[in-house]
């Protein structure tokens, strides 16, 4: 039985009985990333001596453990490298934070540890989070386990991959327009958007502040459901912070779907889509109606105006949180600078990648002098009329479901020259990160090259529970074999 | 053309950016793709549609105007490229 093949839920049963021993659970994760991520290069940073180490200490302990306390107690987890974790190197995948090391921890990293999770590693990422295939990394790219000519998606791109070839058991990925999303769907598990809110973003480094989430990618539903149980905490060090409802996520998800409706949104079906990922959506959409809920047919009319709309708002917001990265405090420092003026110059040049230059450059254009109004503001008005769509759905509905992207994983290389192409793949996961609604990603098929297809299903805010019901029974009827990868 | 070369290298300098000639034509290329795409926008009349500027509404985040302890100094100078102790150093403004 390979160990680090199972779910949280499966090695959490395994650990309390004592049958397996947290040095095992860790030395079989860190057989299987010291054989396959020079391939895959999932992880920037692994924590092998540190991991074995939590483990050992933790062998006595198993006995005695109190589930409801530590719920991950012993299991070994990614984390994405834009959350901070003090001590261990953090680089948002950027050669300007090569080096970092920050002096505090991120709240969901503190929650982790609280719970009794072992943190195996970080993971590799698109730059500062931006990107839709991990290509943009200063760490080298990260390749798909189901196929290594392929991106794994991005720009939690390493978690996915991590997740897909059995590097760890579970993984904490962001999403700022589908980030976390639409790496799951490439990989074939499962990804959680959370409401705006929900989880703290205390400790992860800023891209686009109203938009940023930190989410749960694990292989199944229910562990998505364990880990947001958590991570999801009210925190006042995060001013966006919203509390939790009091509802017990994995308690609530095995309830059947009768009584439920689900909408289908026509502006997702529109051409541009691969015609494998539709009917694979459509499938999942019947058997939720064969698993008793009513179908309906809805219009969120303004989904074409998502993209011009996050590609206006992230990096106005990007453009503003990026103006840290001078040199002065922290990270890579151009030397011999002839001024201050000109150490920040050279150092954010040299530091940043061009995904990262460009999106400042676009960012600072629409918030300058003369543009706000035609861009950054438009762009907002465009947004109220995105989270008004979504509202008027969820009056008749209780979730809805889509395809994730259009396509599946592309040619590492594909897209890289086209900007504006890479953008538009975003186009099903931009509309809920702009209204604040919760999101997940499962997998849904394969296509016929064997490449899986994820299916997207939103809720209104706070109703998680909603989303991981549908998700939980959708799962079980889609019955998408999990496989060990990568295939040699 | 939506954006010149010129303005390119104005917002350049107000991000703090330096590029190559090569660059330069390269991003002032791909910006004007990116910024014609964005007049999609106009095909929207929103003159009476406020702006979302938060996706949650929630009031101001106070607390009690207390002291507390902040990060320890020795902590905020460990990432630094240049400390004396006490300050970041920095190179002269001119």
């Amino acid at each position: 039985m390979d160990l680090a093949h199972l779910t949280i839920e499966q090695v959490r049963n395994l650990l309390k009985k004592g049958e397996v021993s947290p040095v095992e659970l860790v030395d079989a994760v860190i057989g299987r990333i010291k054989a396959y991520d020079n391939k895959v290069n999932a992880y920037i940073t692994v924590l092998e001596r540190e991991a074995r180490d939590q483990a050992i200490q933790m062998e006595d302990g198993i006995k005695d453990v109190d589930c409801d306390k530590q719920p991950l107690y012993g299991i070994p987890l990614a984390v994405k490298d834009l959350i901070c974790t003090s001590g261990i190197k953090t680089t948002c995948g950027s050669r300007i934070l090569e080096n970092f090391v920050p002096p505090y921890d991120a709240t969901v990293y503190s929650a982790l540890k609280k719970a009794g999770a072992i943190v195996i590693g970080k993971t590799n990422m698109d730059e500062f989070a931006m990107g839709s295939s991990t290509e943009n990394s200063a760490m080298g790219i990260c390749r798909n386990p189901w196929n290594l000519d392929r991106i794994p998606g991005g720009s939690s791109g390493g978690a996915a991959a991590a997740l897909a070839a059995d590097m760890c058991i579970g993984a904490l990925g962001s999403d700022t327009g589908g980030s976390i999303r639409q790496p799951a769907s490439h990989c074939g598990v499962v990804g959680l958007k959370p409401t705006y809110g929900l989880v703290s973003r205390f400790g992860l480094v800023a891209f686009a502040s109203s938009l940023d989430q930190i989410g749960p990618m694990t292989k199944d539903v229910t562990d998505a459901a364990i880990l947001l149980d958590v991570i999801a905490t009210y925190d006042d060090r995060d001013s966006t912070s919203i509390p939790r409802e009091d509802v017990d996520y994995v308690e609530t998800l095995k309830d059947g779907l009768s009584g439920y409706t689900i909408g289908v949104p026509k502006e997702y079906f529109v051409g541009g889509i691969d015609d494998e990922v539709e009917s694979c959506v459509k499938k999942a959409i019947e058997l939720g109606e064969s698993l008793g809920a009513n179908i309906k047919e809805i219009s969120l009319p303004h989904t074409e105006y998502g993209v011009a709309v996050y590609y206006i708002i992230a990096p106005a917001e990007a453009s503003s949180n990026l103006a840290r990265y001078d040199g002065v405090k922290y990270g890579y420092r151009h030397r011999n600078a002839k001024s201050l003026i000109d150490m920040y110059c050279e150092t954010r040049s040299t530091g940043f990648g061009a995904e990262v230059k460009r999106r400042i450059m676009l960012g600072t254009y629409v918030l300058s002098a003369g543009y706000y109004d035609a861009y950054y503001k438009k762009a907002s008005q465009v947004r109220t009329l995105i989270k008004r769509d979504f509202e008027d759905a969820f009056k008749d509905c209780d979730v809805l479901i889509t395809p994730v992207a259009p396509t599946t994983a592309f040619k590492i290389g594909e897209k890289a020259d086209d900007p504006l192409q890479m953008y538009l793949t975003d186009i099903f996961t931009l509309p809920a990160s702009l209204a604040g609604i919760p999101g997940i990603s499962i997998p849904c098929g394969l296509d016929r090259d064997g490449m899986p297809i994820g299916v997207q299903i939103l809720a209104s805010h706070l109703n998680e529970s909603k989303i991981f019901r549908v998700a939980y029974n959708l799962e079980r009827a889609l019955e998408f074999e999990r496989k060990s990868l990568p295939v040699s | 053309m939506k954006i010149s070369i010129e303005e390119v290298e104005h917002v350049a300098r107000l991000a703090r950016l330096k590029f190559g000639e090569d660059e330069i034509k390269t991003f002032t290329g791909q910006l004007n793709e990116i910024l014609v795409y964005m007049d999609k926008l106009n095909e929207l009349n929103t003159s009476d549609v406020p702006p979302t500027f938060h996706a949650m509404e929630k009031e101001n985040a106070f607390r009690n105007d207390e002291v507390k302890p902040s990060l320890e100094l020795e902590k905020v100078l460990s990432n630094a490229p240049e400390d004396d102790g006490e300050s970041f150093v920095v190179p002269k403004i001119f």
